[in-house]
């Protein structure tokens, strides 16, 4: 199992801040991740869409599409931060 | 080096006083204060939620922090970046970098804002006339980020 956190707009849009979900063995990577999301249709298709600016953590480091993902990886689907 | 995040507000005197107190080598502190501003896109700003992301924030912050230590001469820093809801007026951010001299904390301050603005992950929703909105990122700032970068 890996954990998925969202956060802000995407939060608000997904209606969820947090889950569980086995990996299938075809999920690699944080693309594979992505894209299986995608595939539920409705909110996640449209906010997790590849021309969405939406930026991902692994164990709570920047990362990107490729980066590989395993059991037990926390990984964050999150807009482009505004803080400061 | 000290980061906190909290929704207290804090005494910018008081933080920036303790952060030299006790080094007499240092000659200069540079700091920065971000302020809840009552407008925004043109639209009148009534109140401002920051969200953040516990444990990757800190670890965020810390590494730029780092990253500043690595390029300048800093004897001590200090980041306070404030989460929940904010008022026009209220302040966000505290960034004070103790060094020697003056050109490296003032350096190394705006690096660690620069930085903290694009890397560090919080989110900004405001209340305006119009609704509740997420405040989108800004090109500026990634602009002002990429200024820092290491050439060759």
């Amino acid at each position: 199992m890996i954990t998925v956190v969202y956060f802000a707009r995407l939060r608000e849009a997904l209606g969820t801040g947090s889950e569980q979900i086995k990996l299938p063995g075809t999920v690699r990577d944080l693309n594979g991740l992505r894209a299986l999301l995608i595939a539920r249709g409705g909110a996640w298709e449209q906010e997790l869409a590849a021309d969405r600016p939406v930026r991902a953590a692994v164990n709570q480091t920047v990362s990107h599409g490729d980066t590989q993902i395993a059991d037990g990886d926390e990984i964050a689907f999150f807009p482009p931060v505004t803080g400061g | 080096m000290t980061v906190r995040i909290q929704t207290a507000d804090f005494d910018a005197g008081a933080e920036i006083a303790a952060l030299r107190r006790g080094n007499p080598k240092v000659g200069a502190v540079a700091s920065f204060i971000g302020v809840v501003r009552d407008v925004n896109e043109g639209d009148a700003v009534a109140e401002m939620t920051l969200e953040h992301y516990p444990g990757m924030t800190e670890k965020a912050i810390e590494e730029i922090v780092g990253q500043a230590v690595a390029r300048w001469e800093v004897l001590d820093a200090l980041v306070i970046h404030r989460v929940g809801t904010l008022k026009p007026a209220d302040q966000i951010v505290l960034v004070a970098v103790a060094s020697g001299h003056r050109g490296d904390a003032f350096a190394a301050c705006e690096f660690i804002m620069d930085y903290l603005k694009t890397r560090a992950p919080f989110w900004k929703k405001e209340k305006t006339g119009k609704g509740v909105r997420w405040v989108e990122a800004r090109a500026s700032d990634d602009i002002a980020a990429e200024r820092w970068r290491l050439k060759g």
